[in-house]
């Protein structure tokens, strides 16, 4: 049970406190609601480049890292398809420097044309070390192009095409910031070493000013059901043929979402799961296989995929993939294997919680999400996933009408 | 009322702060087992690590002492290698097994209610593993086919090469696996292996988290009746290359080039190396370093760039690691040069020395966070057979090292002509 209490500014900051007094440390964690899915189809990867734009200096602050640093700090942060966070981690005696830090980039950025012209080059070598240099690297663009024809989910956070973080400007920029960056839009955690009442008075402080600014509503175009399979073969300078499957699922907020993670779990994740006994093991067609869901905000994808041991064509991978998802829409589950993979997933809780940083994130992500007390929810929400109720989703997700699949050819 | 934002509100210096490493309890079993535990943390959860002597500086062919630590979770006399996984898996625990270069490790995370069912199964892998011969080579087929992409990836070579370079193809930590190594391995070496440096081995125990009350004594009813006997980590000789600067080619339509700078350095042990410590963070050990900010915030040639000592026990060496455009690689290692010339000419100034020395204070308490990092720092301690004081040695350093010392350490060390330099386009 994480304990945390909440108020509000006037200006529409969502605040969350979570005390731990086990830590001499202190997390200023801040959400901002926004990801790859908001941005324009002919600028895409922004969120991601704005993201590193937040540490260019701000309206009063021109260094953002080394005031930190000099605190004893240190802070990081990321991008997906469905969000922003900034997160600080640092002495709870300097606390003040982290909000003091935050509120100003909240406030107003400095908008230098030299940050924008470097992180742009920065994160063009980004793309590069991690989606075209590497084997398979383009993959899940190519995934997503196939698997979404209307969503923003079509392309990656880091963005669908090199030109278009090259060609972003200061322009677009503030454009972005004024619109998404504003404390309406925004969840601050701090946890760790704090009081409520100290937080209350740093938040007024700091915070309290900043124009409110207008509420972001998000009216993105929905995916159409799928109802017809979708296939593509690529052929590459890749050592061994690769079979990828995607198929649409349902999105976070629903119960389908607990019992897609089970799911996942009883096929792919561990050394008795079912994909990796059956195919890696016994069958040997795969290399290595795996399987597991995006766990998107909006309606997400679940994914199979494995590198083919040498000889073994990707349809005959494919074939045996579907035997065994066959058998998870015809047969239940044992108990006991559901059982196991309910007991894996509560140990994961226990060690993620185990770290402030964690559970400071979670909040801000539960709290984005609707309600940070969601987070003390999902346990049960597990526990009540039948085998009927696995035995149903498998049916309901494994169609081939609702696939996606890449045959990833070693030229 | 309206707030100044243009001033850092006052901070304390973490430098002034007086950090505390928490000491271990530790135990014999009969046997003579050390036992380290640092009972800490809130959660219900632990994390057991059994660490034995069986490195790959211990194995006569290359690879054996990897593939015995892989494959002791793939089969006993009594259970298949899926039984196994099933039974940690069902409790919910992970069962980690991992290969270095003296030791070799199974590490065990569970939530403590199971402790009681998982210490007899671990026990198992330990005395009784028959690493069969089906597993062995769907593990030999597998593995050939990741070297294979692997190989493809400019800073996988990278990072075999420049070890290769600076302690030889023969010395533990230069020798790589090749697909001629994995087709070698032999089941019957891989038991021998097994049965001196596991069954027999030299074992020391390490625990963490919210130790339960009877933990030590279940640890001596199930491990302490191993024959635990002595193993001698040999001295391996070093062969580093005579050649210093290298440019490979790995994919001629890459778009960056894995750039790998480094020198040897001494071991823990040495005066300098504590000291080297700070120095490196300075020059490219965090975000605020020389070569980030020069490199990356500045020039926008890299993504990141970083520099670190290495994790080595008997000799360490100083790397400088990046993954850089192709077309600004050259420029990339030139301005690597530049930043050491600058640190060894110019003395560096107060206002920079505190930021270092607030920053890595800063980040010595954060880490100090938690069971499982408590326990990593004695482990370190321990297996470098470092004094005690170590963490206090290393933290007055932090406090006390003068911009004349840190001159005088680039001087000595920061020379490019003692650094291997390796492009790997």
């Amino acid at each position: 049970m994480i304990q945390f209490e909440r108020f509000t500014l006037a200006n529409g900051l969502r605040v969350i406190v979570h005390q731990d007094l086990s830590t001499p440390m202190a997390v200023v964690n801040i959400m901002y609601d926004v990801g790859a899915r908001d941005e324009d189809p002919s600028k895409t990867g922004f969120a991601h480049l704005f993201e590193h734009l937040m540490f260019g200096g701000s309206v009063n602050i021109p260094e953002y890292d080394e005031p930190l640093q000099m605190a004893g700090g240190e802070n990081n942060a990321y991008t997906t398809n469905d969000l922003t966070n900034y997160y600080i981690s640092l002495p709870a005696d300097n606390l003040e420097t982290a909000f003091w830090l935050e509120s100003d980039r909240m406030l107003s950025l400095a908008f230098s044309e030299k940050s924008l012209e470097t992180q742009r080059k920065v994160v063009c070598e980004e793309f590069k070390e991690h989606y075209l240099t590497k084997p398979y690297g383009d993959v899940w663009h190519k995934m997503r192009e196939l698997a979404y024809k209307v969503h923003p989910y079509r392309w990656m956070t880091i963005g669908k095409e090199l030109s278009h973080i090259e060609n972003a400007q200061l322009g677009d920029v503030k454009d972005f910031f004024f619109k998404h960056y504003r404390p309406v839009n925004a969840v601050l955690v701090v946890a760790g070493n704090v009081t409520t009442e100290k937080v209350k008075t740093l938040a007024e402080k700091w915070f309290g000013d900043i124009p409110s600014g207008e509420k972001y509503v998000r009216n993105l175009p929905q995916e159409p059901e799928q109802t017809a399979a979708r296939k593509l073969t690529v052929e590459a300078d890749v050592p061994l043929d690769a079979f990828y499957k995607t198929w649409h699922a349902g999105s976070r907020m629903e119960q389908r979402y607990y019992t897609t993670d089970l799911l996942t779990d009883i096929l792919s994740g561990g050394g008795s799961s079912r994909l990796y006994q059956s195919l890696v093991k016994e069958q040997k067609l795969f290399s290595n296989i795996e399987c597991y869901h995006f766990g998107s905000t909006e309606n997400g994808l679940v994914a199979i995929e494995g590198k083919l041991v040498k000889g073994i064509k990707p349809e005959d991978g494919e074939k045996a993939v579907e035997a065994e998802l066959t058998k998870l829409k015809t047969e239940l589950v044992p108990e006991n294997e559901l059982q196991k993979v309910k007991n894996k997933t509560e140990s994961m809780i226990a060690f993620e919680d185990m770290s402030v940083m964690n559970r400071a994130n979670s909040l801000a992500y539960y709290e984005t999400l609707g309600d940070a007390a969601w987070m003390n929810a999902e346990l049960p929400k597990y526990a009540n996933v039948s085998v009927e109720a696995i035995r149903e989703e498998a049916r309901k997700i494994f169609r081939e009408e609702n696939s996606n699949t890449i045959y990833y050819h070693a030229k | 009322m309206s707030i100044d934002r243009t001033t850092a509100p006052p901070i304390v210096d973490a430098v002034n702060f007086n950090l505390q490493l928490k000491p271990y309890q530790s135990y014999t079993l009969r046997n003579g087992v050390k036992v380290y535990a640092v009972d800490a943390g809130a959660e219900d959860v632990l994390q057991l690590e059994w660490v034995f002597f069986a490195g790959n500086s211990l194995e006569e062919q290359n690879l054996v002492a990897a593939t015995a630590n892989f494959l002791l979770r793939n089969g006993t006399s009594r259970k298949t290698a899926f039984q196994i996984n099933e039974y940690f898996e069902y409790y919910g625990a992970y069962l980690n097994r991992a290969c270095y270069n003296e030791t070799a490790s199974i590490t065990l995370h569970c939530l403590n209610k199971h402790a009681g069912e998982l210490l007899p199964a671990v026990k198992e892998l330990i005395v009784d593993s028959v690493m069969p011969a089906e597993e062995l080579a769907i593990y030999q087929q597998n593995m050939k086919q990741r070297l294979k992409v692997n190989l493809k990836k400019s800073d996988f070579v990278a990072g075999r090469l420049i070890d290769t370079y600076l302690y030889g193809e023969k010395h533990p930590y230069g020798k790589y696996s090749r697909v001629e190594d994995f087709d070698a391995l032999q089941r019957e070496s891989l038991l021998a292996f097994y049965q001196q440096y596991y069954v027999h081995g030299r074992l020391i125990l390490f625990a963490a988290g919210r130790i339960p009350e009877h933990l030590f004594v279940q640890l001596d009813q199930h491990f302490g009746d191993l024959p635990n006997q002595p193993v001698e980590v040999p001295v391996a000789p070093l062969f580093p290359a005579t050649e210093k600067k290298y440019r490979i080619t790995n994919d001629p339509n890459g778009v960056q080039g894995s750039i790998r700078i480094a020198r040897p350095f001494p071991n823990r042990h040495h005066p300098d190396f504590l000291k080297a410590q700070v120095l490196n963070a300075l020059f490219g050990g965090f975000f605020g370093s020389r070569l980030m900010s020069n490199i990356r915030e500045d020039k926008g040639y890299t993504y990141g760039i970083h520099s670190f000592l290495l994790n080595h026990i008997q000799h360490s060496g100083w790397m400088i690691s990046t993954e850089a455009g192709k077309d600004v690689s050259e420029a990339t290692v030139a301005e690597i040069y530049k930043e050491m010339k600058a640190l060894r000419e110019e003395p560096v100034d107060e206002e920079e020395l505190l930021l270092v020395r607030n920053y890595l204070m800063g980040s010595i308490l954060g880490d100090l966070d938690g069971p499982f990092q408590l326990i990593g720092r004695w482990k370190n301690i321990i297996l470098n057979n470092l004094p005690e004081s170590y963490f206090y040695d290393s933290i007055r350093t932090i406090k006390t090292i003068t911009a004349e010392e840190l001159q005088a350490l680039a001087e000595k060390y920061l020379q490019e002509d003692d650094f291997y330099e390796l492009v790997v386009f």
